[in-house]
């Protein structure tokens, strides 16, 4: 097996980008990648990618070149990044190739995601009732989570005050204002116990990373940042998630605890050896509850981590250091990415006003999405 | 009025959701599921009273399609509601407040628009 680099990285700002498809925005952060690695389309060997809504990966041929190399379009709900990375990952990892791309974009209407009840294997009456939606399923979870373990809804504006503090620092997200507590907790609310600041929003954005296998990576004379490991799972029995009609009265675990376990066991490190993580923050609460399903601590102790401050940049565990979701809103196809993206950024010291300090050497990616399917990574430098 | 949809609830005095329960291990699930899924569970009549187990307020509209309810957008309380040793099924609520996890339910029938039907959980009367 060889070692997995991250050579290049490349990101389309997130947000809004009127007159720039999807897939161009792709194209855009591809480009940038190339760039920053210092390597020319013609030597990328094969290629991972998708959207979840703009289009296919496969079709950026027509503007990067007719090279003639394998690109495999994924379509993998809220996991397609993490999926084609991991993808890309086992492609190098096995020998097959030294250098390849994982992209993911994206381009979504405005407002929440709408669903076709079919689509997901469910009767037409469960959307027709107004039962279909995703942010139901975050605000029933976190209001549970909250009644179990003493979550206040002072603790979920701490996660959104952050989001927007971080968002505000960095180049690529798309809510660049810092809003304080108090404002924060008087927004309208959309769905109890969650308001218009405690979710993310559909978006627009892209995100490639160049992998190459260490040898490759040497010989481009990058930094070397390894990518541990990147794994994918989905939902074992009694999970709650998305789009359920009915949940098992013997409970289960999420697909984040099992993908969260499998990438730590498979990197040889443990939560405590983390020096900056990314987490799935759809919602303020998706954070708080993907801080414990991923082993970072225990339920309940959330409610200090977050009055103290210690996920903020400066913090023993800094979270979501570019706004995550929350301040970069979420291009299904680009959103696992862009937090390995931000990744590397930190890894290599070069996060600028957002910069982690005292130098980190592990970083920590968790993406999380319908129907229950969550991909993890670790990265060393 | 007329039912959202058939074979989710029972058609007497006292409605009970009718659930499936798998044949292989006894595991239930709602609704019934129909088609090639349906060989693997046998329709079961549900509990009508359970606990809260969580809830929500739809505050904003959902989007059409697929969501069908009346143009005039009320808001409305959903969650999920525990029928103990059965299952936990999402409904919509009869109020949005004075809710709390836990708290005894039980199901009823409710106007969906002006002609159809839809089940809910409503608080549970305490009796005297």
């Amino acid at each position: 097996m060889s070692g997995v680099c991250i050579v290049g990285i490349g990101i389309h700002s997130f947000g809004r980008t009127e007159g720039r498809s999807g897939r161009d925005q792709g194209v855009f952060a591809v480009r940038q990648a190339l760039a920053d690695a210092g390597i020319e389309w013609r030597d990328v060997e094969f290629a991972y990618g998708g959207s979840s809504a703009a289009g296919a990966a496969d079709l950026m041929v027509n503007e990067l070149g007719l090279t003639g190399i394998p690109i495999i379009n994924v379509a993998n709900g809220c996991a397609t990044g993490g999926s084609s990375l991991a993808a890309t990952y086992a492609g190098i990892a096995s020998g097959e190739f030294d250098i390849g791309l994982a992209v993911g974009f994206d381009k979504h209407p405005r407002g929440a995601f709408n669903a076709d009840p079919a689509e997901y294997g469910l009767p037409q009456w469960y959307g027709e009732t107004g039962l279909m939606l995703t942010t139901q399923f975050f605000a029933t979870k976190i209001q549970r989570y909250m009644g179990l373990y003493g979550i206040t809804q002072t603790t979920l504006g701490r996660v959104a005050e952050k989001a927007l503090a971080n968002g505000a620092l960095c180049d690529h997200a798309w809510r660049r204002s810092p809003m304080d507590l108090e404002s924060i907790l008087a927004a309208p609310m959309i769905n109890d116990p969650l308001n218009k600041y405690m979710f993310c929003s559909p978006a627009e954005g892209g995100v490639a990373l160049i992998l190459a296998s260490e040898k490759k990576a040497r010989a481009l004379g990058k930094p070397i940042i390894r990518l541990k490991t990147a794994v994918m799972r989905t939902r074992p029995p009694g999970s709650f998630e998305v789009f359920a009609s009915s949940i098992s009265v013997n409970r289960g675990v999420s697909p984040t605890v099992l993908a969260s376990k499998a990438a730590f066991e498979k990197a040889g490190i443990g939560p405590e050896d983390i020096d900056v993580a990314q987490l799935q923050d759809t919602e303020s609460g998706a954070e708080i509850m993907h801080m414990a399903e991923n082993g970072f601590c225990r339920d309940g102790d959330q409610e200090a981590w977050l009055a103290e401050g210690r996920t903020r940049i400066d913090g023993a565990l800094p979270v979501n250091t570019d706004g995550g979701c929350l301040a970069c809103g979420e291009p299904v196809g680009a959103s696992g990415l862009r937090q390995v993206y931000e990744n590397v950024v930190q890894l290599r010291g070069s996060g600028g006003a957002r910069q982690v300090p005292n130098q980190p050497k592990t970083a920590y990616t968790h993406v999380y999405g319908a129907p229950g399917v969550s991909a993890v990574t670790i990265l060393e430098r | 009025m007329t039912p959202i949809a058939t074979g989710l609830w029972t058609e007497e005095a006292a409605p009970r959701l009718i659930g499936g329960k798998r044949k292989s291990d006894g595991e239930i699930i709602f609704p019934m599921p129909d088609g090639d899924a349906a060989d693997d569970y046998v329709a079961v009549p549900l509990s009508r009273t359970g606990t809260l187990w969580s809830w929500t307020i739809q505050s904003f509209p959902p989007k059409s399609p697929p969501y069908t309810g009346p143009a005039a957008f009320e808001a409305f309380a959903l969650g999920y509601v525990e029928l103990p040793g059965e299952v936990i099924v999402e409904a919509r609520l009869t109020q949005g407040h004075g809710l709390s996890i836990g708290m005894a339910m039980e199901l009823v029938i409710v106007p969906f628009d002006e002609a159809r039907s839809t089940y809910a959980f409503a608080p549970q009367e305490l009796s005297v």
